[in-house]
C-alpha cells in the first residue's frame, strides 16, 4: 500500500522529545551540583518530586483517558524545576505537593503540555511558598562544605534573606565582597537546590542556546535589565548591594535560564520576546527592592507568563503589506 | 563572495548528490501513454482529432481553450484510443487522452528551423502557445499569457530561476551543465519579448559547477548576469527570489510585476528556444526519479509516461516501496498508484521505502516559534494553527492564511510535527469555498 500523506515528505531531525530530553541533560551539571554542596538529599528530593510528576501526569491521564504523554520528558523537567527551587532541608512532603500541584493544577487543569499559561515549576513553587512560607523561606542550610568567613552567625540564611533583615554595614561588606560574589557564582552559598551554582547552570544552558532549545534573547534580555535596573537602584543608593550580587544571587539565573525561557509560557515572536525578557527584569527588581518577598523571581516570570498571550499578539509584519 | 539570500526559510538534507551527475537519459516510450487535458493552470485542453487516428510526435491534439490555456501535442507516434479517466498526478482521475505508441515511427524531433531574430514579440507570444507551453518549474502556469504582462507594468528585471532548492531533484541542474548555451538562448527569446533592463540567470551556491558554466556561456551574451544564492529552502519561490535580487517585497496578493519583475524557470526557456527555434512543441521533459531506487536518473521523457514505467527504468526501487512523490520532498504530492503520467510540470518522481518515510505520530504545539522564525512571509504559522483548528477562519485570514505559499517549510521545521501546511491549504479552501 502507498502511503498517502502529506508534504513535506521529510520532516528536520529536531523532536520535542528531543527538546525536552536536552533540557533535562542540562539540567544534570546543576544538579551534580547541588548534591555536591548540599549532599545526598538533594538527589533525594530531585528523585522524588520528578517521580511525583511523572506519576501526577500518568494517572491524570489515564484517569481522563487522555493520550498518555508522561514520557515525553516534559514532567521531568516539571519535577527537577520544583526540586530545584526548595531548600534542601525541606521536608521530603514539600517536594511531592510542590510537583504535584505544578502538574495537576497548573499544566493538566489548563490542558496539559502546550495549553498551560504558567510554568508550572514556577506556579508550584509560588504555591509552596503561598502554603508554608516559613518552610519555604526561612530555614536554610548552608553547604556541606562550608561557608563564607564573615557571615558565620547567618549560617541559617541566603545572601538575599540577610537582605531583607536590615543587615548591618559590616555584612553588606561581606556581600558585595568578591568572595561572596566568587562563592555566589561557583555555589558555596545557601539557597534553594538548583540554585547555587551560577556556573553550572550557565554551563548547561550554554548547551541549549547553541542547540536553540531555549531562547538566548530571553535569558539575556532578563538577567540584563535585573542587573541594569538594580545597577540604577545601586548607584542611586535604593539597594545596598551591588548589581552582581543582584543577578547571582537567588534564582535570577536559574529563572533566567531555564524557566522564563520555557517555550510554552514565553511569547513566540521576536518583540514579545523581548518584552518578555526585559518585563520580567524590572519586575524582579522591583520586587525585591519593595515587595514583602526576598525573592522577586517567581512573580516576575509568572506576571510575565500571564501576559504572554497579549504579548503573542505582537504580529510580525507580514511579507509584503 | 557574498551570498543573495531572503528572510527566513530551512535547510533540509539536500540529497542532491543521488543523481546529480547521472546525464540527462532519453527513456524510449512505453507501449502506452496517458496525456491529461488538463496539464496546466487554466481551463482543460479540448481535444481535435479522432478515436483511432493516428498521431505522429509533435502532432497537435488537442486545443487550448480560451486564453489560459494551451494545446496539447502527442509525444509519441501512435493510435488515439480514445478519451480516459485517469489517474493524474494532482490527484483524482481526469480525463486523459490515451495513446498507443508505435515505437517504429517515434523518432527525434525534426521541424522547420526558424530564425529567432526575424520574430516579433506577438509572433514570439503566438508561437509559444501553439506550442503549449507553460511553466516547467512545477507551477505550469501557460508561459505565453505570463508573456503579456499589463503594458503599465513595464519589467526592470527579469530573473531566470535556476535555483532548484527542492532537495533531492537535479532536472534544472542538469539542464544547466548540459543545455547551458540553450538556456541562454531561450533568454534572448525572452528578453526580446518582455525588453527588461536587467537580466539575472539565479543559481544556489550547492550548484558552482553550473555557475561556473552558465558564467562562461554568458560571456557571450553580455546582458546576462548570474547571481549566487545561499543554499536555503524556498529560495526558487518566486517572491523570495524577488527579494533576494531586487531587495523587493511583492505586494500582498499581488505579483512579481507588481515589483517590475518576471521570473521564468530555466526549462521554460529551454522550451521557449525549441519552440522558436526549430517549431518543437513541449512534448517531453526532464524528469529526475531519485530516492530509494537502485540507479537515480535524469531521464528525458514522453508526456504522459507512467511514473512505474521509469521507476522500473531506474533499475527498481531498494526496500519496499512506500511512497511515491510527484516533485520533491517539500512541496511534492504523494500518489496513490504509480500508473499516474508525468505532465507537463513533472520536476520530478521522488521515490521513499520504509526507512525513509516519515512517521505521522504528532504530538502537542509546545510553542516552541520554529515554525515562526522560518516563514519565509512572516507568518505566525501556529497561530494560524490553532485558529483553522478551532475552525475560526476568519481570524486565521486576519493573520495572513491566505499569503501563505505552501511551502512546507513551518511543517518541516516543526519538532511535534504537525502537519501546518495542510491545515493551510485546508483553510484556503474554506475561506474560498465561502467566498463563492
Ligand atoms: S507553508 Fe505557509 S506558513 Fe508555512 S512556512 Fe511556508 S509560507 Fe509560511
Ligand atoms: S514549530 Fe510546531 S511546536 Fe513549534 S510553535 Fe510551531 S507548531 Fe508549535
Amino acid at each position: 500500500m502507498l502511503q498517502l500523506s502529506p508534504a513535506p515528505h521529510i520532516s528536520s531531525p529536531k523532536s520535542t522529545k528531543k527538546i525536552m530530553y536536552g533540557v533535562i541533560g542540562a539540567l544534570i551539571p546543576a544538579l551534580v551540583g547541588s548534591v555536591f554542596f548540599f549532599g545526598w538529599r538533594a538527589l533525594f528530593l530531585v528523585v522524588l518530586s520528578v517521580l511525583t510528576a511523572v506519576a501526577t501526569e500518568w494517572l491524570f491521564q489515564l484517569i481522563t483517558h487522555r493520550e498518555i504523554t508522561c514520557s515525553d520528558g516534559s514532567a521531568i523537567i516539571t519535577g527537577i524545576l520544583v526540586a530545584f527551587n526548595i531548600p534542601v532541608n525541606s521536608p521530603w512532603w514539600i517536594a511531592v505537593v510542590g510537583s504535584f500541584f505544578a502538574i495537576f493544577v497548573v499544566k493538566q487543569l489548563f490542558g496539559g503540555l502546550g495549553y498551560n499559561i504558567f510554568n508550572p515549576a514556577l506556579a508550584g513553587r509560588a504555591f509552596l511558598v503561598a502554603s508554608w512560607p516559613s518552610l519555604m523561606t526561612g530555614k536554610w542550610s548552608s553547604p556541606v562544605h562550608g561557608f563564607i568567613s564573615g557571615l558565620d552567625g547567618m549560617t541559617q540564611a541566603t545572601p538575599l534573606t540577610i537582605l531583607n533583615m536590615s543587615p548591618s554595614l559590616e555584612l553588606i561588606q561581606a556581600l558585595n565582597s568578591q568572595t561572596m560574589l566568587k562563592a555566589l557564582f561557583v555555589g558555596n552559598v545557601g539557597g534553594c537546590l538548583g540554585e547555587t551554582s551560577c556556573l553550572l547552570l550557565l554551563i548547561g544552558a550554554l548547551f541549549l542556546f547553541i542547540k536553540r532549545y531555549a531562547d538566548w534573547r530571553i535569558s539575556l534580555s532578563y538577567i540584563g535589565s535585573v542587573f541594569i535596573l538594580s545597577g540604577i537602584f545601586y548607584l542611586v543608593g535604593v539597594t545596598p548591594v551591588n548589581p552582581v550580587f543582584h543577578i547571582l544571587s537567588g534564582g535570577v539565573i536559574l529563572g533566567g535560564l531555564f524557566m522564563a525561557t520555557d517555550m510554552v509560557t514565553s511569547p513566540v515572536t521576536t518583540k514579545g520576546v523581548w518584552i518578555f525578557g526585559i518585563g520580567g527584569g524590572i519586575f524582579c527588581v522591583l520586587i525585591r527592592i519593595w515587595g514583602g518577598y526576598p525573592e522577586g523571581v517567581s512573580y516576575s516570570i509568572l506576571i510575565m507568563n500571564m501576559l504572554t498571550p497579549l504579548l503573542d499578539r505582537l504580529q510580525p509584519r507580514i511579507f509584503g503589506r | 563572495m557574498k551570498l543573495l539570500s531572503f528572510k527566513g526559510g530551512t535547510h533540509p538534507l539536500e540529497r542532491k548528490e543521488l543523481s546529480s551527475d547521472a546525464h540527462i537519459k532519453r527513456v524510449e516510450p512505453p507501449e502506452i501513454v496517458y496525456l491529461p487535458l488538463s496539464q496546466h493552470t487554466g481551463a482543460p485542453s479540448k481535444v481535435i482529432i479522432e478515436k483511432k487516428d493516428e498521431v505522429t510526435v509533435g502532432m497537435k491534439i488537442a486545443e487550448g481553450d480560451g486564453k489560459i490555456s494551451v494545446p496539447l501535442h502527442s509525444s509519441v507516434a501512435g493510435v488515439f484510443m480514445g478519451v480516459v479517466d485517469y489517474p493524474h498526478p494532482l490527484g483524482e482521475k481526469k480525463p486523459a487522452m490515451k495513446i498507443k505508441v508505435d515505437h517504429e515511427k517515434t523518432g527525434e524531433w525534426e521541424g522547420k528551423e526558424r530564425d529567432p531574430e526575424s520574430l516579433s514579440p506577438e509572433e514570439i507570444i503566438k508561437i509559444v502557445r501553439e506550442s503549449g507551453i507553460v511553466g516547467m518549474g512545477g507551477a505550469a502556469f501557460p508561459t505565453h499569457f505570463k508573456l503579456q504582462p499589463p503594458p503599465d507594468k513595464p519589467i526592470a528585471d527579469l530573473i531566470i530561476n535556476g535555483a532548484e532548492c527542492e532537495p533531492f531533484l537535479t532536472s534544472d541542474y542538469r539542464l544547466m551543465m548540459e543545455r547551458t548555451e540553450d538556456i541562454l538562448k531561450g533568454v534572448d527569446i525572452i528578453r526580446r519579448v518582455l525588453n527588461p533592463e536587467r537580466i539575472w540567470i539565479s543559481i544556489e551556491s550547492n550548484k558552482m559547477d553550473a555557475v561556473e558554466k552558465m558564467k562562461e556561456a554568458a560571456s557571450t551574451y553580455p546582458w546576462a548576469k548570474i547571481t549566487v544564492h545561499a543554499t536555503k529552502y524556498p529560495q526558487g519561490s518566486e517572491k523570495q527570489l524577488v527579494q533576494s535580487i531586487t531587495g523587493l517585497e511583492v505586494p500582498d496578493g499581488g505579483l512579481p510585476f507588481d515589483v517590475g519583475a518576471y521570473v521564468q524557470n530555466v526549462g521554460t526557456a529551454v522550451a521557449i528556444y525549441e519552440a522558436v527555434r526549430y517549431s518543437k512543441p513541449l512534448y517531453e521533459r526532464i524528469v529526475t526519479v531519485t530516492g530509494s531506487v537502485r540507479e537515480p536518473s535524469n531521464f528525458l521523457v514522453p508526456i504522459g509516461t507512467p511514473f512505474e514505467y521509469l521507476i522500473e527504468q531506474t533499475s527498481g526501487v531498494i526496500g519496499e516501496l512506500k511512497k511515491i512523490i510527484n516533485g520533491g520532498p517539500m512541496m511534492g504530492i504523494a500518489q496513490v498508484t504509480g500508473e499516474v503520467p508525468v505532465i507537463k510540470g513533472t520536476t520530478g518522481i521522488l521515490i521513499q521505502n520504509e526507512e525513509e518515510i516519515i512517521p505521522g505520530q504528532t504530538s502537542a504545539c509546545i510553542r516552541c516559534a520554529s515554525c515562526i522564525d522560518i516563514c519565509p512571509l512572516n507568518l505566525m504559522s501556529t497561530e494560524l494553527y490553532k485558529f483553522i483548528s478551532m475552525d475560526n477562519f476568519d481570524r486565521a485570514e486576519e493573520l495572513g492564511l491566505l499569503s501563505c505559499i505552501e511551502c512546507g517549510t513551518c511543517s518541516y521545521v516543526c519538532p511535534s510535527n504537525i502537519p501546518l501546511t495542510q491545515y493551510f491549504k485546508y483553510g484556503k479552501a474554506m475561506i474560498a469555498k465561502r467566498r463563492k
